[in-house]
């Protein structure tokens, strides 16, 4: 036999019960394990191949030979994230098994080898080589030995450390950084000297004065006038250095959110898929700015203030080490209490978040569907789901809080016990004459700033853990790779002549398998007309081929080369596309025709309005060309919107047109006129025009019928109507809708 | 107590053949359920191999014994819900996260996504989409055991 059957490894579990089960005079060729049994549990069992069947091991050991015959197949279906694997003798089911989709791929190998061993058992003849090599886990073609499907699936979730990440942002403005750093430094520094001068304040003057000894002018001048420069110098470096940081802080946050846009922008369609607008808005609004004011703010006070705690503690602790430590003493119960809580306010802002985009979410809804609320009058329920959405912010809230007001009030409790032991230590030293009033006023004074800092500082760990929740909600996006990547040695075509080649193309929404193994030659300059019903996967092939998405199973080509190993927005720029629902940003309608080509003359703009037929009705408006049109088109009629995506698609000139349903909500009229401007559009391009009227496709060279995501025909219209098949029936479907129009409409005038 | 029969057979490739009221017979019929979730016993459909429905049963019990059992064995090996029982780990809080669960058909592992790929069904009630597009049902949130809870209260 042909060792090149790829013996796949079997799994290192199964060997054991491979090696007592199966004859070592047959050599297994390959092997599958599948995850569920037949009544749908979580138990494995494994397929092999041999060279005289397919065997079936279970997890007892016990195995089930299916010799190859003649006219055994396997077949594959899936359901809802559910696969079944069917063995067949001619039409009769022999045996079947269960897999969640996770193996598809496995299972397509699989069944690929069991039919070529099928063959050349039942033949006698030898193995047909393989052709391609293909990717081990999902069979698509492999790039530079890399499989452009499965590189990039490895996902992994992002660190803990979300808001050291944030110094990627910083990086730019490092030296500002550290200028604000070192007047920081050197500001907290100022803001110690007082207290140190109330020391001889204390034993110089004051209590000598007490014992009979005059106050010595001069020195108390001295004294004083520290005191006033020390307050004069903190000032200035504490003006200073907020400045700076807070104009620094400010930059990064706006780093943030531009890159974070961009990067959205970046990412897959499928990516907004599975997004709520809401919800993104308010990752990228709201929460950018949490972060910047937590930079500026937060960061910078729980920086000073940690600053001040270490020059506190060296201070005193080089005046009396003892006293020291006991002032330092609610430290580290502090720091237990911080850790405590730390972790439940974290959990809770992120919920907090959550929620919140929730509240946004709704209003996303709402407002641009607000013709639907209020035409089904629904306002009451609206308002409901916000209030809902409120309610749940505020039990969130409630929760969060009453840890929080717990936590504030304890650090201060322990701040008094802290100052009442060093008050009664103090009064215990100085009694023994360890040390003099002066030094525990000097403590006295040290440390009230010391705990009102350390209050403070208590406070930050709710900020940073909402800034934290907030970057880990941006890193979300920013870590999130495109399912659609660029390539990374991509292929440059200069002049793209327009050949389309699917191969084997497969695709799936989710678990929702829409277009299957299709296989088509579109030559440069083609016209083609896919038809079919609606939901068979038109408008998802066109996605296909603008790799919106990209495929799961097979290869897109253009030119013959992988739209993969094409830059992305390069190849883009050669694909004009008038989409089933068109869409206008708000802007005037000269912008919007001009969006894919921003230095578009007015000439052009002109001229690519009027090919599409919709010159004059723009000339009707007020302002013409300049008139704006609000959001969404606001304000235009939907064949109005259609002629300027139309017109959109034209002006940037591309080599493959795609039209989808591009003249669906225009009058028979304006579509005739459409239709001819197309014509002449299409010649030279190689175009995609889907219509559910087949009569608008008439110019097509070639027709495909699409079902249920496989191409049932091809052909031009008149060789589809003498075969009678899948078109054929559509194309009368639809005559006698017409005819039934007409007759409609000749009894009405018959009564009117 | 007999209510409606159904015609149905299967036929050697495993498939349901459901013979009309007018005598015609259909091959490759599925059977599904209108509301899979919210009202599994009622709105059952048969769909024909073309996707066109050939008969609606408006609920599971007024189908006569035996046409039930065929409908009810063949739903049961088009449907793939998972109940889960417990969440014994997770591989992190934040998505994307592997769970370690125990469901009402063996012990697994979910990939979660997103934490948008919870779906809230009512105020206890969960569905889980995994990275695969299956579906895991937390039928009472405030029924599972104190550790599954605190790892589900994390995502939610
Ligand atoms: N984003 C999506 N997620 C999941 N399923 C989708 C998505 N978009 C489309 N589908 C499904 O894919 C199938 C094909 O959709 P598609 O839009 O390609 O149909 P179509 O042939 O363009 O139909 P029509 O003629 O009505 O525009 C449909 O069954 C649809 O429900
Ligand atoms: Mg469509």
């Amino acid at each position: 036999m042909n060792p090149s059957a790829t013996p796949t490894a079997i799994p290192p579990h199964w060997q054991n019960l491979v090696h007592t089960g199966v004859p070592d005079s047959e050599p297994v060729l390959n092997s599958l394990e599948l995850d569920l049994d037949v009544d749908l549990h979580f138990k494995h069992s494994l397929l092999l191949l041999t060279s005289q069947g397919l065997l079936c091991l279970d997890a007892l050991g016990q195995i089930k030979p299916f010799p190859y015959q003649n006219g055994s197949a396997l077949r594959q279906h899936d359901h809802a994230g559910l696969g079944t694997l069917t063995l067949f003798l001619g039409e009769t089911r022999i045996a079947f098994w269960r897999y969640t989709l996770s193996l598809d791929p496995a299972v397509q190998r699989f069944i690929h080898q069991f039919d070529r061993l099928r063959d050349s058992s039942t033949s006698g003849l030898p193995l047909v080589p393989e052709v391609q090599a293909c990717c081990e886990q999902c069979g698509a073609d492999l790039l530079e030995g890399h499989c452009p499907q499965c590189d990039n699936a490895e996902e992994r979730p992002p660190s803990t450390w979300t808001l050291l990440r944030l110094w990627r942002f910083a990086r730019p403005y490092r030296w500002q950084l550290l200028s604000g750093f070192l007047l920081m430094l050197a500001s907290t520094a100022a803001t110690l000297v007082p207290p140190y001068l109330t020391m001889p304040l204390m034993d110089k003057v004051l209590i000598p004065y007490q014992n009979g000894t005059p106050i010595d002018t001069i020195t108390v001048s001295w004294l004083l006038a520290g005191l006033f420069g020390s307050a004069m110098m903190a000032w200035g470096l504490g003006w200073a250095k907020t400045y700076i940081l807070a104009l620094v802080s400010e930059r990064i946050g706006a780093d943030l959110r531009t890159e974070t846009y961009e990067h959205l922008l970046k990412l897959s369609l499928e990516y907004f898929g599975g997004k709520r607008t809401g919800d993104l808005m308010a990752r990228i609004g709201s929460e950018s700015d949490r972060i910047c004011v937590f930079l500026s703010l937060h960061l910078l006070d729980f920086a000073t203030d940690l600053l001040m705690i270490a020059m506190t503690a060296a201070i005193l602790i080089s005046i009396n080490p003892w006293l020291a430590l006991v002032t330092l003493l609610p430290l580290p119960i502090i720091a237990w209490m911080i850790h405590k809580v730390r972790d439940k306010l974290r959990t809770g802002f992120e919920k907090i978040d959550r929620v919140w985009s929730q509240v946004s979410n709704v209003l996303a809804d709402t407002i641009p569907g607000i013709r639907v609320v209020k035409a089904f009058a629904q306002e009451d329920r609206e308002a409901t789901r916000f209030r809902a959405a409120n309610a749940s912010n505020l039990q969130v809230n409630d929760h969060i809080n009453k840890i929080w007001s717990l936590f504030s009030p304890s650090v201060t409790l322990l701040t008094e016990i802290g100052l009442l032991v060093v008050w009664a230590f103090g009064i215990w030293l100085v009694s023994r004459d360890q040390i003099t009033v002066g030094v525990l006023t000097a403590f006295l004074a040290y440390i009230s700033r010391f705990y009102a800092r350390l209050d403070s500082m208590s406070r930050i760990v709710s900020v940073t853990q909402k800034a934290a929740s907030g970057a880990k909600r941006i890193f979300d996006i920013l870590d999130h790779v495109s399912s659609v990547p660029e390539p990374t040695s991509p292929t440059h075509l200069n002049q793209i002549s327009g050949r389309i080649t699917l191969r084997d193309a497969g695709f799936r929404y989710g678990n929702r398998a829409v277009i299957k193994g299709l296989n088509l030659d579109i030559a440069p300059g083609e016209m083609i007309g896919l038809v079919g019903h609606s939901g068979s996967g038109k408008s998802t092939l066109v996605n296909l081929m603008c790799r919106f998405y990209d495929v799961s199973e097979g290869s897109i080509s253009i030119d013959g080369v992988n739209i993969r190993q094409l830059p992305i927005a390069e190849y883009r720029g050669n694909i004009g596309l008038v989409l089933q629902e068109p869409f206008l940003f708000f802007g005037s309608i000269a912008e919007n025709i001009a969006y894919g080509k921003p230095d578009a003359s007015r000439a052009e703009i002109v001229a690519a309005a009027r090919a599409a037929h919709a010159h004059e009705f723009i000339l009707r408006l007020p302002h013409g060309y300049d008139s704006l049109v609000g959001e969404r088109g606001h304000g235009l009629s939907g064949g109005e919107r259609q002629r300027i995506s139309i017109a959109r698609a034209l002006l940037i000139d591309p080599r493959i047109l795609i039209l989808d349903e591009a003249t669906a909500s225009v009058d028979t009229e304006t579509e005739k006129e459409i239709q001819k401007a197309l014509d002449n559009l299409v010649q030279g391009r190689t175009t995609i025009a889907i219509a559910h009227r087949l009569s608008t496709l008439h110019k097509a060279d070639r027709l495909v019928v699409l079902d249920r995501g496989e191409i049932v025909e091809i052909g031009n219209h008149d060789e589809l109507i003498s075969r009678q098949g899948a078109y054929y029936r559509l194309y009368l479907a639809q005559a006698r809708n017409v005819d039934a129009d007409i007759d409609d409409r000749a009894e009405n005038e018959v009564i009117v | 107590m007999s209510g409606l029969e159904l015609q149905l057979q299967r036929d050697p490739s495993g498939q349901l053949i459901y013979t009309d009221a007018a005598g015609n017979e259909h091959h490759n019929v599925h059977v599904v359920r209108a509301y899979p979730i919210s009202a599994p016993d009622e709105g059952i459909s048969l769909l024909g191999d073309d996707g066109h429905e050939l008969i609606w049963i408006a609920t599971l019990t007024g189908l006569s014994a035996s046409s039930r059992i065929i409908v009810e064995t063949e739903l049961a090996t088009r449907e793939f819900m998972p109940k889960i029982a417990s969440l014994k780990s997770v591989s992190s809080y934040a998505t994307p996260s592997v769970w370690k669960i125990t469901t009402d058909r063996g012990d697994t592992t979910l990939t979660l996504k997103a934490e948008d790929h919870i779906r809230r069904l009512n105020d206890t009630a969960l569905l889980i989409t995994d990275s695969q597009g299956i579906s895991f049902l937390i039928a009472d949130s405030a029924k599972l055991d104190r550790h599954s809870k605190k790892l589900l209260d994390r995502f939610l």
